[in-house]
């Protein structure tokens, strides 16, 4: 069935961001006013082996709406869209490896007809050196049913943790850091996708 | 030269075709891969969905590379049209799907503060394009052939002329960011982010091909590249009862 074979991936390389981060491309702000759904900022560093911070990556995130619905065709599921929100961000780090995201709280995702997904934001990392792009997902540290979410069992019980986003207490509106540590000790969960 | 090329354990999904992470000889590989196994995990909702043409309007001059900077001057450099289809790997085309493209100029010189070797910049050459796959989902882009440029991996390294390509394609799996290669360049063989690659086949798919066809007269050289990516295809991930 498969008569196509994949196109290998490459290194984004260093010179990328005039191209992948210019204006309109770069999207750290995924709200607009009339977006639904409650305010929150994501912000972490990106780290090397070193725990050097990464200079020259790009984060991209793909989430759901507040009510937990794709913009997306694939998903026909009943919730309702927003018309103002995409659910997608790209971020460049800065010289202390640093992005950030300005959203909403997404809201929980079916996993299949009868059991639900904890909420979570699909996380995309790319930098020079990377001959392939890092895929992991963001999970909120305070929300209750992570235990049971299918995806996250799947990460071994002592790296979980490397996929909770802390939230920074007495922030307004609400910080969650979410550091990406790409090799070494607690290096982030990433997956095979 | 290079002499060694120790390949690492960790690679993503087919060994045939994806580099993997850690690859010695290219030492930015060393500090940046995980060194820990990547974990399968079931495709849900969240992957099998993805970003669409979601950045803002495109439109056709994005796509011309000779003439995008918006001087009203046109770049410097044999005039090329780089044109193809994006398909998934079981040949259904992908239409209304972002391509961004980053590139050299003819003189091998990034419009980039990192990028300080004595080539001479352009002008009027940004080396920035994009466009949206048509309904066919082909894409075509007019720009200028990139030059060679050295970099500092090890002594006297050099990249071959490439184009950056990153695509969105239908839903998560599909995201890809890879480089376009062109013909008989004496450099391949002894570059090491192309070589990462692990077969000779999928190093190959990296090549576009001159085509005729594509060619203008008396205005355009012609090159063609397809680019496969994965499919939103989901393996049924079956319930604890069927013991997955």
């Amino acid at each position: 069935m498969n008569t196509f074979l994949l196109t290998a991936s490459q290194t984004v390389g260093p010179f990328f961001s005039p191209c992948m981060l210019r204006e309109g491309a770069c999207r750290n702000v995924l709200v607009q006013p009339e977006t639904s759904g409650e305010r929150i900022r994501i912000e972490g560093h990106v780290f090397d082996g070193d725990r050097i911070p990464v200079p020259d990556a790009m984060v991209e995130i793909w989430q759901a709406n507040t009510h937990g619905r794709y913009n997306h065709a694939a998903d026909q599921g009943p919730a309702p869209l927003d018309p103002t929100f995409s659910g997608f961000g790209r971020s460049g780090t800065e010289d202390d490896g640093k992005y950030w995201f300005e959203t909403i709280r997404p809201g929980p995702v079916p996993f299949d007809s009868e059991r639900m997904q904890a909420p979570h934001i699909c996380v995309t990392v790319f930098s020079r050196g990377l001959l392939n792009h890092l895929v992991t997902r963001l999970y909120f540290e305070d929300e209750p049913n992570n235990a049971r979410d299918p995806v996250l069992q799947c990460v071994p019980a002592d790296r979980r943790a490397t996929l909770l986003a802390r939230r920074e207490p007495g922030s307004e509106p609400i910080v969650y850091r979410f550091d990406i540590i790409m090799q070494g000790a607690d290096e982030t969960a990433f997956f095979n996708l | 030269m290079m002499n060694h090329t120790t390949i690492g354990a960790i690679v993503r999904g087919d060994r045939e075709v994806f580099p993997p992470y850690l690859y010695e000889a290219y030492q930015s590989t060393r500090r940046r891969a995980p060194t820990l196994p990547l974990i399968d995990v079931p495709l849900t909702l969240s992957e099998l969905t993805g970003p669409g043409p979601t950045i803002s309007a495109i439109t056709p001059e994005d796509a011309d590379l000779t003439r995008n900077a918006g001087t009203g001057g046109e770049a410097i450099g044999q005039r090329i049209i780089v044109t193809g289809w994006v398909l998934d790997e079981r040949g259904q085309t992908v239409p209304n799907t972002l391509l961004e493209i980053w590139q050299a100029n003819a003189a091998g010189r990034y419009l980039h503060k990192r990028d300080q070797w004595p080539g001479p910049l352009d002008p009027n050459f940004l080396g920035i394009g994009r466009c949206l796959t048509n309904e066919e989902g082909i894409y075509r882009f007019l720009t200028i052939r990139p030059g060679a440029y050295p970099w500092k991996n090890h002594p006297n390294a050099w990249r071959p002329a490439h184009i950056h390509f990153s695509v969105f394609g239908p839903s998560m799996l599909s995201r890809l960011v890879t480089q376009m290669y062109f013909p008989d360049d004496p450099l391949h063989p002894i570059d090491p982010i192309m070589q990462s690659v692990p077969t000779e086949g999928a190093r190959h798919r990296l090549i576009a091909a001159y085509d005729h066809t594509v060619t203008e007269p008396e205005w355009a050289l012609g090159y063609r590249w397809n680019i496969v990516v994965r499919g939103a295809y989901a393996t049924p991930f079956e319930s604890p009862e069927g013991g997955q």
